[in-house]
């Protein structure tokens, strides 16, 4: 058996959406744009994708929803574009973003600051949730936006986006969300909240890679990122991907069609690993299972380095992730899991576990026993774990080495 | 960047298959206990290097006979990623039959070369060298331990690159023998920061005491330092007229850069030294105008006097000025 479990990295393509999306590759292949019957043949594809999405997202018809690459796209978009309308072409001065950000858009912000933009990095609490109140504190006159993810990549910890967008409104500031891990995964009413802009892509809610999109509310607003021809009524130029949007409209659909049922059922399944998993001694989940999306459990577990315990679970066939420095090219721990703190441990020894609707209860049975088995042999090999102390002198009493 | 790191390489795949089979089977993990070694007439030494906190942590056992100091079992316990187990397992393999004194003299590239299946292929991508020195520390710890001396006795030298082994001697001669600027030159002819790259700048994956960065700024502004001194000792001797011709040229930028320069950067301009040809009545130092003082209208008058008259009084009365 082989159970894939790092579905907050990339999906499976459903089946359904590659069949939605197979006609126009080879038969409906005309450019959207042209004149001729061969142009026109996919518009009544893609005017159906573009209602999927705004009707699983409850957008107004007031707002765009523009299609991108991807939500990396989407992110640079709205932070670049911000910058060239609010900053160099406005008065303001200013962004307030998380340090549990994706890194397009931590980079993108780091960017920013290069070119003379104050950036506020706003902390997490224990939960790995950035609190409103904190938020509200650092908005100031000169603030352009606030750029603060719906979910977490990492730990699936929900941020409280509705407060931050009433905040955002009181205080006439731009709020955007990345919004690639809820979308699919929990309900987005873009009409139940007030938010400016968010970002998703289709191959987190099994779509094809090399879709996403942005939603900018009233159609407001905002320098293009990719000048060109009049595509999407001008605000991203490019071909339109035919068969990637059509794709992205089915799998949009898909996923939120019945997504309190669904969600219900992954959670069960997820529920049930977690419960399983946190029987080993010594262990860790972050955050409340209340306010997680209901597919991912990030777990620590004592005296397991992450990168090990990942190359033991792939020889059982089990595909999952760490946040483990030692699995970087860089070696450098990942901020996130620095952010949220728990003592460094997490940044060594945090593997991350991702269901999807697809995940069977057969392959939690087979994870469950994998998983405890490899950590029962790494354990075994573990220093964390040994019995004969050192000798006198040769302990080390802390981490004197790194940072 | 070019087109074989355009997808970049997998980690997993760079590992050699040694590092694949110790990871998935390790032969020497496991404890040696007080008890028992005594028994056997032995002594036990443990050593930690790194904790858990650190990322990467590993304790190393030695059962030594005393008669011999021969090192006659050895195991270790391992908090780390595959190659750190792997490494940790061919470091216990390396040490056994040895003395403490041979042992310690193993180092990180003897762990490393253990692990490769060929040659001249690397066990683990550059990254990765990192965890062969954890082994090679805590052995030194281990035999400190054991002769009760200080670990850092066993070093000769100040290692500024554990990974490729370079040391600070090394690094400040090549920075001046090569005239190396950047910390990517400096990888590229000792391999120094190629590997963890702790050793670049502070906040990578170890905080060290010697970074690359510090050593090629110290070292360039040694370098700059010499070169001053020199062309103002050149100056200062006064026998303009017998230098050589590179003593002359350094001698007027000394000279030009001390007196001159600061008053044509001010009005937006600049000059260089093209050449000097020695005659038997005159030296000819021929410049150029850089910036506004080209074609300025006190360039070939009031300037130009100032520039040939400092020179004049400084280094020789031969001296005339000719811009080009």
């Amino acid at each position: 058996m082989q159970v894939y479990l790092d579905n907050n990295a990339t999906t499976m393509c459903d089946p359904l959406v590659v069949e939605a999306m197979q006609p126009f590759f080879s038969e409906m292949y005309g450019n959207p744009n042209s004149l001729h019957k061969f142009g026109t043949a996919s518009h009544p594809a893609l005017s159906r994708a573009v209602d999927q999405v705004y009707t699983a997202l409850n957008a107004s018809d007031k707002d765009d929803i523009v299609f991108t690459s991807c939500a990396t796209e989407s992110n640079n978009w709205v932070l670049k574009s911000v910058w060239i309308d609010k900053i160099v072409n406005g008065d303001k001065n200013h962004i307030v973003t998380t340090e549990v950000e994706h890194p397009s858009v931590l980079a993108a912000c780091r960017f920013l600051e290069e070119n003379g933009v104050k950036v506020t990095y706003l902390p997490v609490n224990d939960q790995g949730v950035v609190e409103a109140h904190t938020v509200k504190s650092f908005i100031t006159e000169k603030t352009a936006l606030v750029s603060v993810m719906w979910a977490s990549n990492e730990t699936g910890m929900i941020n409280p986006i509705d407060e931050i967008g009433l905040i955002c409104k009181e205080k006439g500031v731009l709020f955007h969300s990345d919004a690639v891990q809820a979308v699919g995964k929990i309900p987005v009413d873009l009409q139940a909240t007030h938010i400016d802009f968010i970002s998703f892509s289709a191959h987190k809610f099994h779509g094809p890679k090399g879709v996403g999109a942005l939603y900018i509310k009233d159609s407001q607003e905002l320098t293009p990122l990719l000048h060109g021809g009049e595509h999407m009524g001008g605000r991203r130029s490019g071909t339109l991907n035919v068969p990637f949007i059509v794709g992205m409209g089915k799998a949009i659909e898909l996923a939120t069609a019945n997504i309190q049922e669904t969600m219900a059922k992954i959670r069960t399944k997820r529920d049930r690993l977690e419960n399983a998993l946190v029987e080993l001694s010594d262990t860790f989940v972050v955050g409340d299972r209340e306010n997680r999306t209901p597919n991912t459990i990030l777990i620590s577990i004592k005296g397991v380095e992450g990168e090990g315990m990942l190359w033991d679970l792939n020889n059982g066939q089990i595909g999952a992730s760490t946040g483990s420095a030692c699995a970087s090219a860089d070696l450098e721990a990942n901020t996130v899991m620095l952010a949220i703190g728990a003592d460094n441990e997490l940044a060594h020894t945090g593997i991350r576990l991702s269901l999807s609707r697809f995940t069977t209860d057969a392959e939690i049975d087979y994870t469950i026993s994998h998983f405890k088995g490899a950590v029962a042999r790494l354990r075994a090999i573990s220093s964390s774990f040994a019995l004969q102390k050192p000798t006198k002198g040769g302990s080390v009493q802390e981490c004197e080495l790194h940072h | 960047m070019a087109k074989a790191d355009i997808l970049g390489e997998s980690l997993w795949d760079a590992y050699s298959n040694k590092v694949t089979t110790l990871m998935n089977n390790p032969q020497h993990q496991g404890e040696l206990f007080e008890a028992e070694v005594e028994e056997r007439g032995n002594k036990l030494i443990v050593a930690d290097f790194g904790a858990e906190s650190c990322g990467d942590a590993v304790r190393l056992y030695w059962e030594i006979d005393p008669k011999n100091d021969t090192i006659v079992n050895s195991k270790f316990k391992s908090f780390g990623c595959g190659t750190a187990i792997a490494s940790s397992d061919v470091m216990t393999e390396l040490c056994i039959g040895k003395t403490v004194q041979e042992a310690v003299k193993i180092t990180n590239i003897d762990v490393e070369l253990a692990l490769r299946d060929t040659p001249d292929v690397p066990a683990v991508p550059p990254q990765k060298m990192h965890c062969s020195v954890m082994a090679y520390d805590v052995i030194k710890k281990a035999a400190g331990l054991y002769m009760n001396v200080d670990a850092e006795s066993f070093e000769s030298e100040i290692i500024v690159c554990e990974c490729a082994r370079v040391s600070l001697g090394t690094l400040q001669e090549v920075i001046k023998l090569n005239d190396l600027k950047t910390v990517e030159q400096i990888t590229d002819y000792t391999k120094a920061g190629g590997f963890c790259k702790s050793c670049i700048k502070p906040g990578g994956h170890e905080a060290r005491e010697w970074y690359l960065v510090d050593i090629l700024a110290d070292t360039r502004k040694e370098m700059d330092e010499e070169k001053m001194k020199v062309a103002a000792d050149a100056g200062a001797t006064g026998n303009f007229e017998t230098m050589t011709l590179v003593q002359q040229i350094k001698a007027v930028d000394a000279i030009v850069d001390e007196n001159v320069r600061q008053f044509l950067v001010m009005d937006g301009g600049d000059m260089e030294v093209i050449d000097i040809k020695k005659g038997d009545d005159y030296i000819d130092i021929y410049i150029r105008y850089l910036g506004a003082c080209n074609g300025c209208s006190s360039s070939s008058t009031g300037t130009l006097y100032a520039i040939e008259s400092t020179l004049k009084e400084k280094l020789s009365s031969k001296i005339r000025v000719l811009p080009i």
